[in-house]
């Protein structure tokens, strides 16, 4: 399998990067590269084979059903590019 | 290098609790150090503040007869390690000026043991590359130097840790290894490397590549220093559902050297084309240095090695396509909002413009892999590879205890050399990769050098929590190789 | 099955509908953080730094969601799996701070269930569950604080939930509305939600296809975040006449998603949500898969109360009441809780069986406090009048203590005031008369007043009788027991 150029814009976009026109051949082909290069892993008889889950076994512990977070709405924001009023600002999105 | 810069932490700790100097003058001397080595640009960020604060904190608990297992232990912290009050970018513009408002639990650990931090350590771009050529901070210089006078790069992802380790700039440091990144920048670098089995460290408050895979662990001069060092990082964390809850064992109680009745087991498969003579030679050498100290040297099978590589390129990258999907420019990091651009004008413009080659290319791999209509012949069939891959080495490991294989393909290359051609450099990965897929403990030991004088090591692999029999291998190796050479300061 | 129809130009169309409900699951903590997760707090307060994905953030499972969901499956007979997993669903939105929601995508926790629904005035029908999965919310954006800007508050990031699928079995409307209120009622027996459909508590996507009856499939549209049954119900109105005018003028329905506006009540296309999904659904690497054993799933089947069809069969058949009423006192879990303490509390203090008075007890809750309940626009659980205190009344009317006049005096007195109606009673003197003397002497006070009438009854005016009713219990200031008035007045005129 190799990717063309509009398959190379839809992964950008699906992937929220913008890609100039130079570069969507330039990427293309650094993708196809790769992709040739993993193509290898076809010939590998998985037929019966589980994918992996936990590399070391292990059990998701659970936690309790306490509030002991939160109510740290300086530290939320600290970093805030935009913070307005206690939200984060972004471009309006008009629904 | 003044003498106390080039004591290993061992002899720090002894010297420090004996008040042959004072954690102060130890810090002092660090912060020289650092300060004389800028060209290398192993830091993102100096912080000689926090290591005399903790050095003062040391003098009084050792006045006090209460200090702790680091007690003015001056270290220097991979740039992925979120520090509470101190700028952590990853090594990424996407990052540039985010001030973590917590503290991750591997500094946190160490800090809570006594440790010193004299700043943040420069790395590939959120840890993908192999030699830190991709940070956006700058390439950092490997101190040893090619014959030609040539700079060579310090391996990555770790190569800001390596560098400063090395250097003699800080006594130890703290490295990520998703696949490779502790060893492989260990091993262009003559110092000891070590990544734990997954989940012994805490991956709370680490900046994540790709989180099945991504393990801390400690760079340091050698097999001890890594052992007291990760007795402070490893234990069990609540905030990481995948923690392992397992009691620590005393890494260094392990470290006796005698390999009688182990075997130690050399996989076939690892014997690729294309290796240069020294490193195979090297490697023939290490087995004869473990069968010298009591252990038994076994042939064994991992088929699926050639995969590996492959295998890791599908699961790294999809991971690291959707965990750096928060780099959106909302909540933290750099905006770009081009003008009149609506809220999706502004995702594309700020990671189009944060983000480096390498991390687009691998955030590209990572969402085509995942795509609908991919998912199956790509991430799903690497999953199921990689189970194959785990069973090797559970099937190596009925045969044998510790695996010896080289560390890396070749040593450090010259800066740019491998920059056109990702996959060329992800080959630097290729004997790495395999224990990070199987979340296998493995370590990279410095054991000579090649023709041209630069250091070269190799890695042994144990079994799963067997994290003493592992450094007890390795500290067997150090004290057979002997190996005692250092960069000469040319900085 | 519902014989609902649209009737267009070219005939009959059925309609199709599948509902998504997304239901808050009651916890004090978010799903994978320890933040709160009360309804009305100040803007990004409720947020740790895991739920506003600050890097290197973790997600640890909160084991009442888990529990409560267990819960949820069991009581809508539902498979439950024991072995689940938590996948990433990717896509950007402001709103999203990690660029992915953790949701259970290939391995949900609870598998196929059914729900029992019985429309108003429609046939009963049998609504099948195709899973239930464990999932983050979202945040949410303001877009109408600021000119300039939209305004995201993450105190919903990461909130619990449990998004309930249906299979597309509704036929209706009506159906539609039954299915969203039955669940909503077994959520709230469970308690796995509070079913607070303003709060956000629970909100439904609504899919709506038409195909001519018995055709294939149509195209389905999906109207997001509906959040009343009301609405539910116009919503699926105003989407299926919609797709049946798209259809007969020759378009075609496009599988979108839609916004349904209350202020219209229409449907219209959401413009913000990007075009093509791709979620890219993969394992959440930060999160080992979910696993419990029978012995767990047991011990949540125990903590279960009985659920509403249960106790409604029961109330038909032990306590013999209609099967109206008992729909009515076990619609919510309040009213059944209130009824049954007015129950137990009115055999006890009458001695009798609990189905010998069940009868007068429905019928007390349901046309008498229900009558003053909803005059004043309370709910059962804000009553002035508790269950015990309803038994009292209940206990003086049958022992004869108060004729049914005075117990409706006495009941809106205890409105008033929240007295107890022993208290009542006795302090005002309400007691009903049953002494035969006292009345008797009553009863020779009226016939000497009023000869001439007793002249014309014993005449043959025989209608008479009722004006000496009246006019005995007017003199005894209502309190006359009737049955014995009507009998000594009868002793008395007719000899
Ligand atoms: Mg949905
Ligand atoms: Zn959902």
């Amino acid at each position: 399998m190799s990717v063309d150029a509009d398959t190379v814009r839809k992964i950008a976009h699906l992937a929220r990067i913008k890609l100039p026109d130079e570069r969507v051949e330039p990427m293309m082909n650094e993708l196809n590269n790769i992709l040739d290069w993993v193509e290898q892993l076809r010939e590998v008889d998985t037929a019966d084979v589980e994918p992996t889950t936990a590399v070391i076994a292990n059990r998701l512990r659970w936690r309790e059903d306490e509030v002991t977070d939160g109510n740290v709405q300086e530290k939320v924001l600290a970093n805030a590019p935009k913070p307005l009023h206690g939200f984060f600002a972004v471009p309006k999105v008009i629904e | 290098m003044s003498d106390l810069t080039n004591l290993p932490i061992a002899a720090m700790r002894d010297g420090l609790n004996r008040k042959d100097f004072s954690a102060k003058e130890l810090a002092e001397a660090h912060i020289r150090a650092v300060e004389g080595a800028r060209t290398l640009n192993a830091f993102t960020v100096e912080t000689p503040e926090r290591a005399l604060a903790a050095a003062d904190a040391a003098d009084k608990d050792f006045a006090a007869g209460t200090a702790k297992p680091l007690s003015g232990i001056p270290l220097g912290i991979k740039d992925l390690f979120c520090t509470e009050g101190v700028e952590t970018s990853a090594s990424s513009n996407i990052l540039k000026g985010f001030v973590p408002q917590y503290e991750s639990t591997i500094s946190a650990r160490l800090f809570a043991d006594g440790a010193g931090m004299l700043g943040k350590l420069n790395l590939d771009e959120f840890a993908m590359g192999s030699s830190t050529e991709t940070s956006a901070c700058g390439d950092t210089i490997n101190p040893w130097r090619a014959a030609d006078g040539r700079n060579l790069v310090p391996g990555g992802s770790s190569g800001g840790s390596s560098t400063a380790v090395a250097a003699r700039l800080v006594a130890g440091a703290t490295g990520t290894d998703t696949g490779g990144s502790i060893r492989q920048p260990a091993a262009f670098t003559g110092i000891t490397g070590f990544k734990p089995t997954y989940g012994r460290c805490s991956r709370w408050g680490t900046v994540a590549f790709a989180s099945s895979l991504d393990q801390a662990g400690p760079m340091a001069r050698d097999v001890r220093d890594c052992a007291i060092l990760l007795q402070s990082m490893a234990g069990f964390d609540a905030k990481d559902s995948t923690s392992l809850e397992l009691p620590v064992p005393d890494f260094e109680a392990a470290l006796t050297g005698d390999l009688l009745g182990k075997r130690v087991g050399i996989p076939r498969e690892y014997a690729i084309d294309n290796i240069p003579a020294d490193i195979t030679a090297l490697w023939e050498a290490g087995r004869a240095m473990l069968r010298d100290a009591g252990a038994e040297i076994v042939d064994i099978s991992l088929p699926h090695t050639k995969y590996a590589l492959p295998t890791y390129y599908i699961i790294a990258p999809a991971e690291a396509s959707s965990n750096l999907a928060r780099y959106d420019g909302v909540r933290y990091g750099q905006r770009e909002t081009p003008d009149g651009g609506n809220l999706i004008d502004m995702y594309e413009a700020t990671r189009s413009a944060g983000f480096g080659d390498e991390v687009k290319r691998r955030i590209m791999i990572g969402t085509y892999v995942l795509s609908a209509g991919y998912y199956d012949a790509y991430y799903l069939q690497a999953q199921k590879v990689r189970t194959l891959i785990k069973r090797d080495f559970e099937q190596a490991f009925r045969e044998c205890d510790v695996i010896l294989t080289p560390t890396a393909p070749s040593a450090a290359f010259p800066l740019a050399e491998k920059m056109d051609d990702p996959v060329s450099m992800y080959l630097n990965d290729v004997f790495c990769v395999p224990a990070s897929l199987a979340g296998l403990p493995a370590m990279s030991v410095p054991v000579g050098l090649n023709a041209d004088g630069l250091p070269l090591g190799l890695q042994l692999i144990g079994d799963a929590l067997d994290e003493e029999g592992l450094f007890n291998a390795g500290y067997a190796l150090e004290r057979a190789a002997g190996f005692s050479a250092q960069p000469e300061k040319w900085w | 099955m519902s014989n609902y129809r649209i009737e267009g130009e070219t005939g009959e169309w059925e309609v199709v509908i599948g509902l998504e409900i997304h239901a808050q699951v009651t916890t004090k903590a978010k799903l994978f953080s320890g933040a709160a997760t009360d309804f009305g707090a100040e803007p990004n307060t409720q947020v740790s730094l895991v739920d506003a994905a600050m890097p290197g953030m973790l997600p640890v499972i909160n084991g009442e969601a888990v529990r409560q969901a267990v819960r949820t499956g069991v009581a809508l007979n539902c498979e439950i799996h024991k072995w689940s997993r938590f996948d990433r669903k990717n896509y950007f939105y402001a709103d999203l701070p990690q660029g992915y929601q953790i949701s259970q995508f290939a391995h949900p926790i609870v598998g196929e269930g059914e729900i029992l629904v019985e429309p108003e005035g429609g046939e009963p029908a049998t609504i099948g569950i195709e899973r239930i999965h464990l999932e983050q919310d979202a945040g949410k954006s303001i877009h109408d604080q600021s000119p300039e800007f939209s305004l995201v508050d993450l105190n919903r990031s990461g909130v619990a939930l449990m998004e309930i699928v249906s299979k597309p079995d509704m036929r209706s409307p009506a159906e539609a509305g039954a299915y969203v209120r039955k669940l909503r009622s077994i959520l709230r027996y469970v308690g796995s939600c509070d079913g607070n459909m303003d709060q956000g508590s629970m909100r439904a996507d609504v899919n709506v296809s038409v195909r001519k009856p018995g055709g294939a499939l149509g195209t389905r549209t999906e109207c997001k975040n509906v959040n009343s049954v009301r609405f539910v119900e116009a919503a699926i109105a105003y989407e299926a006449q919609r797709q049946v005018e798209v259809l007969e003028s020759g378009g075609t329905v496009n599988q979108e998603t839609r916004l349904f506006d209350p202020a219209r009540m229409e449907t219209r296309p959401l413009r913000s949500k990007e075009e093509a999904h791709d979620y890219r659904y993969f394992p959440d690497p930060d999160l080992l898969p979910l696993v419990f054993d029978d012995a767990y799933v047991e011990e949540c089947r125990k903590t279960l109360p009985e659920l509403p069809d249960t106790k409604r069969m029961r109330y038909i058949e032990q306590l013999e009441i209609s099967p109206y009423n008992a729909a009515v006192l076990t619609a919510e879990q309040e009213t059944a809780a209130y009824f049954e303490l007015l129950l137990n509390e009115t055999a006890l203090k009458q001695g009798k069986d609990a189905k010998d008075v069940g009868k007068a007890a429905a019928n007390w809750v349901i046309s008498d406090l229900f009558g003053a309940l909803n005059s004043e626009g309370k709910s059962i659980t804000e009553s002035p009048i508790s269950a015990a205190q309803g038994a009292e009344l209940l206990a003086l009317v049958a022992d004869g203590t108060l004729s049914g006049r005075l117990a409706k005096d006495v009941f809106a007195i205890m409105l008033e005031t929240g007295d107890d109606p022993g208290k009542i009673v006795e302090e005002r003197g309400m007691k009903q008369v049953s002494d035969t003397g006292a009345i008797e002497a009553e009863i020779a006070k009226v016939l000497e007043a009023n000869a001439d009438k007793v002249d014309q009854y014993r005449g043959g005016k025989d209608k008479l009788f009722g004006f000496f009713v009246g006019q005995t219990m007017k003199a005894t200031k209502g309190q006359a027991n009737p049955a014995v008035v009507n009998e000594l007045l009868k002793k008395a005129l007719d000899g």
